[in-house]
């Protein structure tokens, strides 16, 4: 054998490496570039956004009693955590496979011995991966904040009942501590983390079919709305018999097509006191990862018969 | 075509999920979530954008808007929009004990003393029909708060506190003091509170009597200035034997 032959062999060798058909490492490379694309355009100033009205509606409310302002802080503060990440699940989703198409990047990476589905599921963990610093990140400011003035409600309280029978002061901090920072809080965070995910996952599902971005931002706002009145819907269809046929039928179609997204609004509750069952919690949680899991699917089932 | 099949297991899916979804919702009720019935009743009250938003899953950040504007109206004393708004923030926040206690402190305790004192109006016949109006109002919302809350103690302390200081009912708030003290973390001073009502009430002294007795036994912890003050009036009017009473050097100033 030439030297030439053997270089020829050593080549062919380090060439033909054995294919799979699913790989991790080559989603974690989509997931990782995805993240980075997101970063870049700058989607986190909404974090900033987030710690001013964390942190001016804190100041403002000063003047309201200790239980109000941590009912209002926290309200604020949960309400802004669900807007901006569904907000940004549906906006950055939307836009990952019109970009890519555009920008021409799809054709590279599918002409690689890359799947669709792990082209697809690469893109949808690069926005569940942002999804979940954003989250952790606001939820560390929020309870970073609410922790601070908790301790400022705790010494203030305990010196204005110095001269108190010791029940009284207890009972005060007590219910001071139950307003404030509780650990029921971590599952709602949690709930609202597990809705954006859905919605991401539905997202993707509708932008492999949409032929724009606005085309699925619009819709995707169609079914949060409507996604919040899944519930109403199911029950009046499921009980109501009273009603003509059309109505029944438009009813049914909202019910079996939309997500009930009602049921991921546990924070509502959770504010005011209220303890969510780890029944209920693995529950909703099961229902949300089936969800995501349901609506990717789909995904990529139409993805693989799009024409690029 | 594959989205027609996508749409058609999209259905298929919605049907498996069905049972699922109706086991959370049921789950929710039980445990008093979903307290709010988004319907057209609400939408009426608290106006067309406020119900886009409850509806859109901001329920609470709605109530909070609202309830900000009913702390305006109250440092401007408009009673009838506080009224107003206090209604909306608990049609959609009924879970949340600290409203209904706020609209019932606002009715009973500020609206209805500007009532009584309103210079506009020189009938004093009609002067306290409004104060009492108001009154009604404040029972009125820690009933409903009750209805929603039913395990919680701070809404039927408040309304002990109404009918001890605005109707000067003492049997009623030795009644919810008590319902209070058998709520889950409640504190320990209603079962006194409670047995101070009591003490006040003609004919049912020696039942005040016996509780604030029980009380005092308890130990130190409980034998606070104005249980001793209470016990040593009803041991007197009572007629109780020296023997029984407690001692005559029990301090009251602690």
């Amino acid at each position: 054998m030439t030297n030439d032959e053997t270089n020829l062999n050593d080549e062919s060798r380090t060439v033909v490496a054995p294919y799979r058909a699913f790989s991790f490492a080559r989603i974690a490379a989509i997931t990782t570039n995805t993240l980075t694309e997101l970063t870049r355009q700058k989607v986190f100033y909404f974090l900033l956004i987030f710690a001013l009205l964390l942190i001016g509606s804190s100041a403002f409310l000063a003047r309201f009693t200790f239980q109000q302002e941590f009912q209002i802080l926290k309200d604020v503060s949960l309400g802004a955590m669900s807007i901006f990440t569904s907000l940004l699940a549906i906006i950055a989703t939307a836009r990952l496979i019109p970009q890519d198409i555009e920008d021409r990047t799809v054709y590279t990476i599918l002409a690689k011995p890359v799947p669709r589905f792990e082209y697809l599921l690469g893109k949808l963990m690069g926005v569940l991966l942002l999804l979940a610093i954003s989250i952790l990140v606001m939820g560390a400011m929020f309870v970073v904040v609410l922790y601070v003035r908790e301790q400022t409600a705790l010494h203030e309280t305990a010196r204005q009942f110095a001269n108190a029978p010791r029940d009284q002061l207890d009972a005060a901090l007590r219910g001071l501590r139950a307003s404030a920072l509780n650990v029921d809080i971590l599952p709602g965070i949690i709930i609202i983390y597990l809705k954006a995910c859905l919605l991401a996952a539905l997202t993707l599902f509708v932008s492999t079919f949409a032929s724009t971005n606005i085309f699925t931002v619009v819709v995707m706002a169609v079914i949060y709305f409507i996604g919040h009145l899944q519930a109403t819907a199911r029950e009046y269809w499921l009980q109501e018999h009273t009603a003509g046929w059309m109505t029944r039928a438009f009813l049914g179609l909202v019910a079996l097509f939309f997500p009930d997204l009602q049921a991921f609004n546990l924070i509502d509750d959770i504010v005011v006191g209220a303890a969510i069952s780890l029944a209920l919690f693995a529950k909703t949680a099961a229902i949300g990862i089936f969800y995501t899991l349901i609506y990717t699917l789909l995904g990529t089932f139409v993805f693989y018969g799009k024409e690029l | 075509m594959r989205v027609s099949i996508a749409a058609a297991m999209l259905i298929a899916f919605g049907l498996i999920r069905l049972p699922a979804e109706r086991a959370i919702e049921m789950q929710h009720r039980q445990e008093h979530l979903r307290g709010v019935e988004l319907n057209l009743d609400l939408r009426e009250k608290i106006g067309q954008l406020g119900f886009v938003a409850a509806l859109s899953g901001f329920r609470s950040i709605v109530a909070d808007g609202l309830f900000l504007q009913a702390h305006v109206a109250w440092e401007r004393t408009e009673w009838g929009r506080v009224l107003l708004l206090f209604r909306q923030v608990t049609t959609l926040q009924p879970r949340a004990t600290l409203f209904w206690d706020m609209a019932a402190w606002h009715m009973g305790w500020n609206a209805s003393v500007a009532a009584f004192n309103d210079r506009t109006q020189p009938r004093l016949a009609l002067r306290i029909k409004a104060q009492r109006e108001y009154f009604a109002l404040a029972k009125d919302f820690l009933e409903r708060g009750i209805k929603n809350n039913p395990d919680k103690p701070q809404l039927y302390e408040s309304l002990a506190r109404l009918y001890k200081e605005k109707y000067k009912d003492h049997e009623h708030a030795s009644e919810f003091f008590l319902k209070a003290a058998g709520r889950p973390r409640a504190p320990s001073y209603d079962r006194r509170f409670s047995a101070y009502e009591l003490s006040y009430c003609d004919g049912r002294e020696r039942e005040a009597y016996e509780r604030l007795r029980q009380l005092y036994d308890e130990g130190e912890k409980e034998r606070l200035p104005t249980l001793i003050t209470r016990l040593k009036f009803l041991e007197e009017k009572l007629d109780i034997p020296p023997e029984q009473r407690i001692p005559k050097t029990e301090r009251l100033n602690r």
